[in-house]
């Protein structure tokens, strides 16, 4: 008996090493482990092993039978795993092949430039309002103490339209809208569309500004810079800082143009800042008195500091964009990059 | 504005370097836009001394020995020039030197003989006979005696000068002159200004039958006349024509020279009329008669209407007020009496008249910002002065000055220390306060925190007191003094955008995601852009705003869609190769209000999608979806009138009845019109796309309520249908949904056409999807709706089922 097993188990072990395929790996287990197959043959015939022999040779079968279990198991093991291997092998795929679905869109850069300043600009607290584009010479000069004869009106070449209308020259005139129907603590942008007529490689006869407005008790010309410094740090870079110089604008007084360090050069100078080490960025002031007045604010009990930005001039200095028409030619190829 | 550094010497001592005053301009608010010097492309050109001249013979050279100091006392120097002689001091320019244009010279023979250099006329040096006498002689610069050999020729010739190119502001006028700067330049330097001479006496002579009125004071609110006899028109002195000729002015004559020179240093426009050619001796300054002709200084003739303003004789016409002169009454070689004027004419009406005649000049530029009575009484006081100190006249006593009545002193104001460093937010001390002021001629006197302050006549633009001497004193005091504060004494506000403005952004968003790149066109462009689209004559549409004064036609109407300018943005694209591609805007359309009422604004939203990848389906998808985030369901309506797109590919979008927009494919006959080449064009396909956007978010849901789901499972069914071929898909799935309330969706996922099917016919195959409410459905229940639903199909639409 021991030796037809061992007999067996020779059989078994050199069956196991040829098994190629799933159905040789079947075949093992009936022929072994299957109802019929030669462990059961064994357990069968044990009936003729004398008695007190029996238990030991139970015993032998037994761990015959969970050694070729065993070897079953591990074979079926590293044959399904070669099997997932092929599979896998075969539904490989080039992963360099082009993506599919719609690619996405994207925001105009001029769009994105503005959302951008106006997140700044709402982390401290101001609101948007959106003028119309068709003004008349009330909001957009007379009432911004730009009277009838005055030549700064000379510095905005104006688009007119019948009955005494005019394309907006500057969002400044929403200040004026804004303060009619709200009375201070204000803190609002005004961002849009203004009209020129002017048009050459730095010039577009449309372009974007956005006015911002603070009307409220002692506010001053040093808040001014302090925001202006925190909104150029916030938008270029952390190190940044502002600079006043004077300027005129009829709207404010004192007026002011605002430079900023060179983000390129850090003010060491630089093609971007000319060697200057500043980059002119926007121009803005403390609101003039008669333009509180003309919306009935009290320029002894209120003041306020006002700043206009050019978001095409800004965008260009972001993006190194050296020529205004790009951002009103709407090439796809120039879209894309942003 | 040009400022020549020299002649800004004669009214201050500047004891700092050009460029070191340009930083001091740049910080009290006058920006140096160019710093040049007449000689800067000029080196290593000094003056030689002749000692020798020795002609080639068969040439017209001669050899020169010459002394050049430091560079040598013995230099060879070849040149052709006939006025050469022994002891001639004259420019050479030695090996390796530079000239204007960026000439170089080098050594090297002329015709086999050495030649060290080159010396030079007056002509190679940039130089000419107003800036050096003796420039345009035709040979050498015949340089005086006393001139040491080996000087830069620069130092020699007054080319060492610099000119300041200034960009002056609109509200400061007053500093449209030599003078106006020397005052900015002394109060920042902290100097004396040293003001020109405007003393002069008169004789007794007064012209008995001399007048002058003015019939427009509104126009004319100064004017100022003044007799000269005896003139003596000669060529004016040196200092003189360098003067002029530094600013680019070529010198003409004493007595024109001096009106420009008025001009330049004082900032008044001046103007002489030949007294011989004034008939009647009188000047009357009117309104033009409508139809009235001058002819100008230029030659040119314009024909007059009551806008503008004109200087007259007895007769005609002699000056367009403040513009230019009238050829009629010029001064000439001939003049031997003359009338000046100085006169203050109104900004807008000078600048109005010379927009609408299209004839400027320095003196109308300078009217156009505005002079104040000071500079007219000061000009007219220094062009006699000069008169008399060039003696080319004898001034009379014939004097007048019509006046419109304003006042003759500087405006006043009682201001605060307090209240000045409120608005800059810092303290600066009294004693600069006051010793800023009074450096820019402000009168001031202190008590405590008052200042009375006079502002001088000059200043027309200090309005209001405080922010405007706040102003004055900050930009002198130095911006650098200003402490960042971050609004520390401001309300805290919560801000942001408003629920609209954020909508709009989440539309931008979806419609970028659909692949769609957001653009920028302008808001005007021309009817043509409308026939382009083949826009009726009569159609709502082309009732348009109109741009007055238009940069060119092509922009001259205010767009009352945005397809053109959408089309025009694909057809770009398609020029450039992009073969594909998605395009949108938000952006207002313009119509013009009723009478009285302001245009509508009306924001809308424009699309396009172009491409082989694209069809009716693609783009309908794309809206679908922009619906979807508002919680918007849209439906179609065949849209075969839209004269840009084509009548079977193109629909309304509507939205709970109302009509929100268009869509579809464009036009055959809209692309057969396209700049494109013709083989292309065939085979683009481009759609394109408007909703009125404010319409499409008055159908938003606002906000979002949560609908319980249901705990039973959806049970779906597939429902194959046969129907006539011109059954739309829309009506079946209508009725489809109309016929049992537990239908949540029916999506098409199949048509067939064919044989089986018969002629005429089409089968479209539905999933059905039912969602229970309450109980779960039981696979009979279902029949049961299947039953119903094609029995409401077949009575309605004549379906059956396949």
């Amino acid at each position: 008996m021991e030796q037809r097993i061992q007999a067996l188990r020779e059989q078994m072990e050199k069956r196991i090493s040829e098994i190629h395929s799933k159905d040789a790996l079947s075949t093992f287990w009936q022929d072994f482990l299957g109802k019929k197959g030669s462990i059961a043959d064994l357990m069968k015939s044990l009936g003729t092993v004398a008695k007190e022999e029996r238990p030991a040779m139970g015993k032998v079968i037994n761990e015959f039978k969970v050694q070729a279990e065993e070897r079953y198991k591990a074979l079926s093991e590293t044959m399904e795993q070669m099997e997932l291997q092929a599979r896998n092998q075969r539904e490989a795929v080039d992963i360099t092949l082009p993506a599919k679905g719609r690619p996405l869109g994207g925001l105009h850069p001029l769009t994105q430039v503005k959302n951008e300043i106006i997140n700044v600009f709402s982390g401290m607290g101001f609101d948007v309002f959106e003028g119309p584009e068709i003004e008349d010479d009330d909001h957009n000069f007379t009432r911004l103490n730009v009277p009838k004869d005055h030549p700064s009106r000379d510095m905005q070449d104006t688009f007119y339209l019948e009955d005494d209308l005019l394309l907006r020259t500057q969002t400044s005139g929403g200040q004026i809208r804004v303060m009619d129907r709200q009375k201070p603590p204000i803190k609002v942008l005004v961002p849009g569309r203004v009209f020129r007529s002017d048009s050459d490689a730095t010039h577009s006869p449309m372009f974007h500004q956005m006015e911002g407005l603070v009307v409220d008790k002692s506010i001053t010309l040093c808040d001014l810079q302090g925001m202006l410094d925190k909104f150029v740090q916030q938008l270029f870079d952390a190190d940044v800082r502002t600079r006043l110089r004077p300027s005129y604008f009829p709207f404010t007084e004192p007026s002011v143009e605002v430079d900023v360090s060179c983000f390129e050069c850090a003010g060491k100078g630089c093609s971007l800042c000319k060697h200057t080490g500043w980059i002119e960025v926007l121009g803005g002031g403390v609101v003039h008195p008669k333009v509180l007045e003309n919306c009935g604010i009290d320029p002894s009990v209120y003041s306020g500091i006002a700043f206009g930005i050019g978001i095409e001039r800004i965008t260009m200095l972001k993006y190194g964009i050296n020529n205004i028409g790009l951002l009103f030619e709407n090439d796809l190829r120039f879209l894309k990059q942003f | 504005m040009k400022v020549p550094y020299s002649w800004l010497k004669e009214y201050v001592d500047i004891d700092v370097t050009a460029e070191e005053l340009q930083e001091k301009l740049f910080s009290c608010g006058f920006e140096v836009e160019e710093l040049t010097s007449p000689g800067a492309e000029i080196s290593k050109v000094v003056v030689a001394e002749v000692k020798s001249c020795e002609p080639v013979e068969g040439t017209h050279l001669i050899i020169c020995k010459v002394n050049c100091g430091e560079y040598g006392d013995d230099i060879q120097i070849v040149t052709g020039a006939p006025n050469v002689y022994a002891g001639m001091h004259t420019p050479a320019a030695l090996d390796g030197a530079t000239l204007p244009g960026g000439v170089k010279i080098l050594a090297k023979p002329l015709k086999g003989i050495p030649s060290n250099g080159m010396m030079c006329s007056g002509e190679e040096l940039g130089l000419n006979e107003d800036l050096y006498p003796g420039a345009e002689v035709y040979g050498l610069l015949d340089l005086p005696k006393d001139t040491v050999p080996g000087t830069d020729i620069r130092e020699v010739t007054g080319l060492d000068d610099f000119i300041f190119d200034i960009s002056v502001t609109a509200n400061r006028p007053d500093c449209q002159s030599i003078l106006g700067i020397a005052r900015e330049v002394a109060a920042v330097l902290g100097k004396k200004l040293k003001m020109p001479a405007t003393d002069y006496t008169t004789t007794d002579y007064v012209y008995p039958s001399l007048d002058i009125q003015v019939e427009a004071p509104d126009l004319c609110p100064r004017y100022l006349g003044h007799g000269v006899r005896n003139i003596t028109v000669k060529e004016s002195p040196r200092w003189m024509r360098r003067h002029l000729a530094l600013c680019g002015l070529r010198s003409i004559s004493n007595v024109v020279d001096i009106t420009n020179y008025v001009l330049l240093e004082i900032g008044q426009p001046m103007h002489a009329f030949d007294m011989d050619q004034l008939e009647d001796r009188r000047i009357i300054v009117r309104r033009a008669k409508v139809g009235e002709k001058i002819q100008t200084l230029d030659e040119k003739e314009f024909t007059l209407t009551t806008e503008n303003l004109v200087i007259c004789d007895g007769n005609r016409p002699v000056a367009l007020a403040g513009i230019m002169g009238g050829l009629n009454s010029e001064i000439t070689e001939k003049t031997t009496q003359l009338l000046f004027e100085a006169a203050k004419f109104a900004r807008d009406n000078v600048r109005r008249t010379s927009r609408a005649l299209g004839q400027s000049s320095d003196s109308s530029a300078r009217f156009e910002k505005g002079i104040s009575e000071y500079i007219t009484e000061l000009g007219m006081a220094r062009a006699l002065h000069l008169i008399q100190e060039l003696g080319c006249g004898e001034i009379t006593a014939s004097a007048f000055d019509c006046s419109a009545g304003a006042p003759r002193e500087g405006k006043h104001f009682t201001a605060s220390l307090k209240r000045i460093n409120a608005i800059l937010g810092i303290d600066v001390p009294a004693k600069d306060v006051v010793r800023i002021l009074k450096s820019l001629e402000f009168e001031v006197t202190r008590k405590g925190d008052t200042l009375e302050v006079t502002a001088p006549r000059f200043r027309e633009d200090i309005e209001v007191g405080e922010p405007d001497l706040a102003e004055e004193v900050i930009r002198e005091y130095g911006y650098s003094h200003v402490v960042p504060t971050f609004l520390k004494n401001a309300t805290v506000t919560s801000g942001g955008k408003t629920p609209a403005q954020q909508r709009r952004d989440r539309a931008c968003s979806v419609m970028c995601s659909q692949g769609y790149y957001e653009i920028y066109t302008l808001s005007f462009y021309a009817d043509s852009d409308l026939d382009g689209l083949r826009i009726a004559a009569d159609a709502p549409e082309r009732n348009v705003i109109r741009i007055q004064n238009p940069i060119s036609a092509n922009l001259s109407i205010m767009r009352p869609l945005l397809a053109p300018s959408m089309l025009n943005i694909v057809v770009e694209n398609l020029k450039k190769g992009n073969n594909e591609g998605r395009i949108f805007e938000i952006s207002n359309i313009y119509v013009p209000g009723e009478k009285g009422q302001m245009p509508d604004e009306r924001p809308h939203l424009g699309f396009a999608a172009f491409g082989d990848e694209e069809d009716f389906f693609t783009v309908k998808g794309s809206v679908e979806e922009l619906g979807k985030a508002f919680g918007l369901r849209f439906d179609v309506e065949r849209a075969e009138d839209v004269s840009w797109l084509h009548p079977g590919i193109a629909a309304y979008l509507v939205c709970e009845g109302e009509r929100i927009g268009v869509f579809g494919k464009l036009a055959n006959e809209v692309t057969a019109e396209l700049k494109l080449h013709k083989d292309s064009k065939a085979n683009h396909k481009i759609f394109l796309g408007e909703i009125d956007y404010e319409k499409m978010m008055s159908h938003a849901a606002m906000s979002v309520h949560y609908r319980p789901l249901s705990p039973f499972p959806a049970v779906i069914r597939d429902l194959a249908l046969t129907v006539d071929e011109h059954t739309p898909c829309g009506d079946l799935m209508k009725e489809i949904a109309r016929a049992c309330p537990f239908v949540k969706d029916v999506e098409l996922f199949d048509i067939y056409r064919g044989e089986q099917i018969g002629q005429g016919k089409k089968s479209m195959a539905f999933k059905i999807r039912f969602e229970p409410a309450d109980k779960l459905l039981a696979p009979e229940d279902v029949d049961r709706f299947i039953k119903k639903i094609l029995g409401n199909l077949k009575f309605k639409l004549g379906a059956e089922i396949r």
